[in-house]
């Protein structure tokens, strides 16, 4: 399957290299303005730093779809030694989710944290930093520059969590940044041996060397990195950081972790497992174990999301379930399903993106509103913020993988391809995670629209009130993972092309 | 894809949704506009599938198509079976929307109420107008999401009691319809799965793997259709008001499900491919067996909405029974019923809700003497027990005897019995609430008592049992004019049917 790159493709046109490099380096310039006191350069910078992606995007694409996969040298530095971009479909999803959840989360978070003041000059900076790294990380084809920008990410993450200023948020982000240290340090050792062993860092290169190289090193080191990168990507059972830490973070922050920041973790491991390493016997059983990761995520995350009693709690452990599914694909890489598993597992990956990133936005402007977001507290939700709850039911559609939402068509494909290559034991999987997801999302659902006296009058004005745009960031959102179930053809068709193993060089 | 007089099923649903939205939209308060815009939309769809009717049969075609996946695309169409669904049902969402205005005047959450009322009337049009089965899932499923706060809406510990059986018994449904499908899409491959006998050329050498996916497909629809081990979530479900049993049980959910396995059987497979696989004979005894035991349970219930639940248990498993017979006449017989089942069913319901709002009365034995002082309410509950129990020449009449001749020629002799004992039933459960109504004095204390409705709720509530009660007397009466339920599903099988 995966033939790596032997021969680089062609790099395209100057103008698509720049906007390469400016969807990298205008959030970090933004970020510098930031930094500035004073309200107007703190506006200028996330203005400037956020609103071009999309329109520079939209050239990307176009350049991608037309021509394929495609390199870019930095400073015209050719491979060993020069620094090397990659972008191909899968690298292009990941940049639009970047935009498109970042920009949004970016205008809910605007309210909670304006630009010039306190609290903003804190906030504005690092979440443009971060902004920047995983613009880097998805574009990086070189593991020593991956290692450096998956730092950027942790440690722009972190500050973001703990600025909710609470104990738990402290205590959660403390720890989250320890067992981070220990994924880095884990990563950085990995990639050390195989530099050793391939004398390599390209990633797309590594392959060529791992047939020389001394089995046990390039074993020892896959595992090493890979283990680093579960730790990061809180897959199950190393997932224990998570849910408080993206439960007590701010509204649009625990929007962005859950949606973009721990998929950073699981892309590489897509890169280093589909691209890196050859599909060979021994990856089959690397393969087949990231699976049972995966379903134990899918499995555990969905019955510790229906005992919670918080809101966010139960979002993030949805989280922790849900990131199962991007695993469960990866025994089919060598099966003739496994064109429908890719795009199953990039669609999941998108969709679940715009639908959990809504259902934080929601959980903010509800948790902002009642003070409170105890499942006991959400009653009569439906009359007190009636746009929350709609936001909230709506993405909760897509995570059961109910139609009409991105979350079915994603969960049709993947049970087809479980299907067609006769992986029994990961469709009962998927059934059993999607029916957990079922039960937690009703729970909420039910939470809200109880009323412990039905003849109780009208509630007094206990809601604080939203401000409007906030309530309409989380409503966009929830209305894009709906339209995903809608959009699909195109969509999938670009996905598609950048199917791992099926494209090589021209 | 085209948007334009093409794609009227779409805009047919699209009406639906529209008015679900801005009731939502409009909130609590705006009581008036909230009335008008509901029977606004009711009308207008009403008035679209009337043009759509006289189109088709003028014999113009109807198709919208949106690729959802490679392979797979939503697809919406008209043909007769639709049209007998959809006529039913947007007639139905018209009269109960007027019921339910009227039933909940004073109550509750009326905007969350009448927006998931149209967004489950737009999935049962979805349903109906389903090109493929991949489309009817999604409205399927969607049916599910709109109908699950109906049922919970009265928000007391039992009504989310219902509601938490109610989803695990239609989601578990809905996985095992979903991986059916899946398996039916690796095997035939793309394409619109709603074709005569579309599957006819693969059968040969898949035949067991024909049948698993029946079985799944059949088992994903009986939930909803409540055939026998799978019905249990239909009675608990009656805890919600009374427009949303109406509803439930003679359009939407149940209907639903007895739908889906029309199609199945008639248009997926094709009878004839279904027979050889011997799978009709499989749902014939479900359905037999289903029939029976609903009728028996329903002996045994003492509330009145409860009683008419397992009848509509045992009544909706005469369309599959039909269906699965197989003959012209049998098939007649079960698609008729469709819709005889639908009016019959839909004034009772609107009569136990009758009592219920006047009075207060929700057991069988507290209905003593109450024809003296609701008669109108109780002529149409008695026109609509008679035509169940199928007395000549109502509603119920007209499918037994078409289901029971069909039975013959289709020589299969036992349906007769089945159809006796059904019968005998029937009447055992129904006419002691008939004799209590009409000969039973009042007791004492219920003489002091008034009605608690007004006169406007008392229009609001009685106008439309009226109405229903009336068709339904007309859906026997005049099965034989033009225009008639009979007239149409005649036309429908002698054109499309086996």
């Amino acid at each position: 399957m995966a033939t790596p790159l032997q021969t680089p493709l062609q790099t395209h046109s100057t103008m698509t290299s720049e906007a390469l490099v400016a969807v990298i380096f205008l959030p970090l310039l933004g970020a510098c303005a930031a930094v500035m006191p004073g309200r107007f350069p703190a506006r200028l910078g996330i203005v400037a730093g956020l609103l071009p992606l999309p329109g520079l995007l939209v050239a990307v694409t176009l350049a991608v779809w037309h021509d394929g996969p495609a390199w870019l040298e930095l400073g015209g530095w050719a491979a060993p030694l020069g620094i090397r971009l990659f972008v191909d479909p899968l690298a292009v999803l990941m940049l639009w989710m970047v935009a498109i959840i970042g920009g949004i989360a970016a205008a809910h978070a605007w309210f909670d944290f304006p630009p010039g003041t306190g609290t903003g000059q804190k906030f504005w900076p690092l979440w443009l930093l971060l902004i920047s790294a995983m613009n880097a990380l998805f574009l990086s084809a070189d593991l020593f520059n991956l290692y450096v920008c998956l730092e950027l990410v942790t440690l722009t993450a972190i500050p973001l969590i703990a600025l909710a200023g609470s104990k738990t948020a402290i205590r959660a982000s403390m720890r989250y940044l320890l067992l981070a240290l220990l994924a880095s340090l884990l990563y950085l050792l990995g990639v050390a041996l195989l530099y050793n062993a391939t004398g390599t860092l390209d990633l797309y290169l590594v392959s060529d060397g791992l047939g020389a190289a001394p089995p046990m090193v390039v074993t020892t080191a896959l595992a090493l990195i890979s283990l680093g990168l579960l730790l990061k990507g809180a897959v199950f059972p190393l997932h224990i950081w998570l849910p408080q830490a993206h439960a007590s973070a701010p509204g649009p922050v625990s929007a962005v972790l859950s949606a973009l920041v721990v998929k950073t973790a699981i892309y590489l491991l897509y890169r280093l497992w589909l691209w890196s390493v050859p599909a060979t016997v021994a990856a089959e059983g690397a393969l087949t174990l990231l699976a049972v990761l995966g379903a134990g995520a899918l499995l555990y995350g969905g019955v510790l999301a229906l005992l919670q009693e918080r809101l966010k709690l139960v979002i993030a452990y949805s989280t922790v379930a849900q990131l199962g599914y991007l695993l469960l694909i990866l025994p089919m890489a060598s099966s003739s399903a496994w064109p429908i598993a890719w795009q199953g597992g990039t669609y999941q990956l998108l969709s679940h993106g715009l639908a959990k990133a809504a259902m934080f936005l929601a959980a903010a402007n509800i948790l902002h509103g009642l003070g409170s977001d105890r499942l006991s507290d959400l009653q009569r939700l439906d009359q007190r913020q009636p746009l929350s709850l709609f936001a909230l039911a709506m993405a909760g559609v897509s995570i059961m993988g109910l139609p009409p939402s991105g979350g079915f068509l994603a969960k049709w494909l993947l049970l087809e391809a479980t299907w067609r290559s006769g992986q029994w034991w990961l469709l009962a999987v998927l059934v059993a995670g999607s029916l957990l997801a079922a039960a937690y999302v009703f729970r909420i659902l039910a939470a809200t629209l109880r009323r412990d006296d039905p003849t109780e009058a009208r509630p007094a004005a206990e809601t604080r009130s939203i401000p409007a745009a906030q309530t309409a960031c989380a409503l966009l959102l929830a209305l894009l993972a709906l339209a995903a179930g809608f959009a699909a053809a195109p969509l999938l068709e670009f996905i598609e092309a950048g199917t791992p193993g099926t494209w090589s060089s021209p | 894809m085209s948007f334009g007089w093409q794609a009227l099923p779409l805009h047919i649903i699209l009406v639906s949704v529209v008015t679900a939205i801005l009731i939502f939209a409009l909130g609590e308060q705006r009581q008036h506009t909230r009335t008008l815009l509901n029977l606004a939309g009711a009308l207008l769809k009403l008035l679209l599938i009337l043009i759509m009717l006289l189109a088709i049969q003028a014999g113009a075609t109807f198709e919208f198509r949106l690729p959802l996946l490679p392979g797979l695309d939503l697809l919406l169409h008209a043909d007769r079976l639709t049209m007998l669904f959809a006529t039913l049902s947007a007639l139905l969402w018209l009269v109960t929307t007027v019921y339910a205005i009227g039933y909940l005047e004073q109550s509750p959450n009326r905007a969350r109420f009448f927006g998931f009322f149209s967004l489950c009337v737009a999935a049962t049009m979805g349903v109906a107008s389903a090109g493929n089965l991949f489309t009817f899932f999604i409205f399927y499923e969607l049916l599910t999401l709109a109908t699950w706060p109906l049922v919970v809406h009265r928000g007391t510990p039992e009504a989310f009691a219902a509601g938490r059986l109610y989803l695990a018994y239609t989601l578990a449904g809905g996985v095992l319809l979903l991986i059916g499908l899946v398996w039916l899409h690796t095997l035939a491959g793309a394409g619109d799965f709603i074709i005569d006998g579309s599957l006819a050329p693969i059968a040969a050498g898949n035949e067991n793997a024909l049948r698993g996916v029946f079985v799944l497909l059949m088992l994903g629809f009986g939930v909803k259709a409540a055939l026998l081990p799978l019905h249990s979530w239909l009675p608990r479900a009656m805890v919600a008001p009374a427009p949303v049993s109406a509803l439930l049980h003679a359009v939407a959910v149940v209907k639903a499900g007895a739908f889906g396995l029309v199609r199945l059987v008639q248009d997926v497979f094709g009878f004839e491919l279904a027979a050889s696989l011997g799978l009709t004979d499989l749902l014939a005894w479900m359905a037999a067996a289903t029939i029976i035991y609903g009728s028996v349970l329903a002996l045994k219930q003492n509330d009145l909405k409860r009683r008419l639940a397992y009848s509509t248990v045992s009544q909706v498993s005469y369309i599959a029974l039909g269906v699965a017979t197989g003959s012209v006449l049998a098939t007649v017989g079960g698609l008729v019923h469709l819709v005889n089942q639908g009016l019959t069913k839909i004034t009772l319901f609107f009569c136990a809700g009758n009592y219920a709002e006047a009075y207060g009365i929700h057991k069988v034995e507290e209905l003593d003497g109450l024809g003296e002082r609701m008669p109108v309410t109780s002529v149409c509950f008695t026109l609509g027990a008679l035509g169940m129990i199928g007395v000549p020449p109502l509603a119920g009449f007209i499918t037994k005897w078409h289901l029971g001749a069909g039975a013959i020629t289709a020589g299969a002799p036992w349906v007769i019995a089945v159809l006796v004992a059904s019968t005998l039933l029937n009447a055992a459960y129904f006419l002691p609430i008939v004799q209590r109504i009409w000969f039973r004095p009042l007791p004492e204390e219920m003489a002091q008592r008034h009605d608690r409705l007004g006169r406007i709720r008392r229009a609001a509530l009685i106008t439309p049992t009226v109405f229903v009660a009336v068709a339904s007397l007309g859906a026997g009466l005049l099965a034989g004019i033009p225009g008639s339920p009979l007239f149409w599903v005649v036309r429908l099988v002698g054109v499309e049917g086996p």
